[in-house]
């Protein structure tokens, strides 16, 4: 990650695609998991990284050296869920190139777990979902969601509670 | 297996199309797609800023355009916002309200170009009149360079643009036989302008209104024949009595 933010300062342009390449998968499936719904998944993740990238061109060397990479891109990419219904209807005009849109990933189980998550409330799924999906720690998910560390432990404890008690019932 | 080892396992690949995606949405790469145009079909390039490149629509093109600009290109279809003026930008040949990325350029290139833009279609001006209407007169050679790294012909009418003796010219898209097939199929008429240009015509009036024109002028070419009145040079009408048109700007 330090090389990535190294190489991010120096040649914005070279180092972005294995930015997309190192956290494309995780954010998108992250994103999948958050919002049950590939194509607000696939619309999230690409404007997750287009505001991460105009973010990056505006900032100074050290302040991009200096990036905790994982929740900054997280952030940006919650701060955007929540707007993102207000928003559909005034999409800048570059959204153009995805409004195509890409099919979606036939993976089995896929549909299993957007249904699981229903279960959940919505600060309950972004936390089990950073934590064990995306991997990320207590504290990098406090500060990518900006509720304390204790409220992001009993999310995570209340939310791996109710998949499990909803994978029960599945049986 | 526990259900956080289940969730781990939840991630997959990032679906396909999705980093070309990213990448054209930033602009880190520009998207392409073919065309029709009057030449046949040809390569359009664009990118978040507008469209950065018209070529000839061959195996090589994605990487001239790489060598050119320093970024990929996908095949792509263009920004639904702009896919809708692409054709008639080039059918028109000037870019009407659709953005044009010009940072392949310097300053005074962009500014050259913006004249071109002016000409209207079915006429031609020289690389000399451009040099004076973009307030540079003596820059006559920059301007020829200019409109040989015009990065979008077509749309940007480089095609209109001949040489300070009248002569057709070279082209950059294709050559010079693409131009004559240009400005054939907007109503000029290269062959004529290539004689006039042998014999040494440069301006014609119109002798019942004594106003000069260039010789492709809607207001020349609207007047009788009996009346139209050959000059050798701008200072040879004006001794002749003659006054510049206001719409075509020869002097």
């Amino acid at each position: 990650m330090d090389e990535l933010t190294a190489a991010l300062a120096r040649n914005l342009d070279a180092a972005f695609p294995e930015l997309v390449e190192l956290m494309g998968p995780r954010l998108y499936w992250g994103l999948r998991g958050i919002c049950g719904d590939h194509q607000e998944a696939e619309d999230l993740t690409q404007e997750t990284f287009i505001r991460a990238y105009r973010a990056l061109a505006g900032y100074e060397r050290v302040r991009v050296r200096a990036l905790m990479l994982s929740p900054w891109i997280w952030t940006i990419a919650l701060n955007l869920g929540r707007n993102h219904v207000r928003d559909r209807s005034r999409r800048p005009t570059f959204a153009g190139w995805l409004d195509r849109g890409v099919a979606d990933p036939d993976l089995p189980d896929v549909g299993a777990w957007d249904r699981r998550f229903k279960a959940l409330s919505a600060p309950q799924r972004s936390a089990v979902v950073l934590r064990h999906v995306v991997g990320m720690g207590i504290g990098e998910i406090s500060e990518a969601t900006g509720r304390p560390e204790g409220t992001v432990k009993a999310d995570i404890h209340r939310g791996l509670e109710k998949l499990r008690q909803t994978m029960e019932m599945e049986r | 297996m526990s259900i956080e080892n289940d969730l781990g396992a939840m991630i997959g690949p990032l679906p396909d199309g999705m980093s070309e995606g990213i990448a054209l949405g930033t602009g880190i790469a520009d998207g392409y797609d073919i065309y029709d145009s009057p030449l046949g079909r040809v390569a359009v390039a664009f990118n978040p800023l507008g469209v950065s490149a018209v070529d000839v629509a061959d195996d090589a093109f994605p990487d001239r355009f790489s060598a050119r600009h320093g970024r990929k290109l996908f095949r792509s279809e263009a920004p639904s916002a702009w896919s809708m003026k692409i054709a008639p930008a080039i059918e028109a040949g000037r870019p009407g309200n659709l953005p044009v990325d010009l940072r392949s350029v310097t300053p005074f290139q962009t500014e050259v170009l913006r004249v071109a833009t002016t000409i209207p279609r079915g006429e031609v001006r020289s690389y000399g009149w451009l040099a004076m209407q973009s307030e540079h007169p003596r820059a006559t050679r920059a301007v020829g360079t200019t409109m040989a790294s015009n990065p979008v012909p077509l749309i940007i009418p480089c095609h209109r643009v001949v040489r300070s003796d009248g002569r057709i010219g070279a082209y950059s898209l294709g050559g010079p036989d693409n131009k004559w097939r240009l400005l054939e199929h907007e109503g000029a008429d290269p062959g004529h302008l290539e004689e006039l240009a042998s014999s040494g015509v440069r301006v014609q009036g119109n002798s019942a209104t004594l106003i000069f024109c260039h010789p492709t002028c809607r207001a020349i070419r609207r007047s009788h024949p009996d009346r139209v009145v050959d000059y050798r040079s701008v200072s040879q009408a004006r001794d002749a009595g003659f006054r510049a048109c206001q719409l075509c700007k020869p002097a």
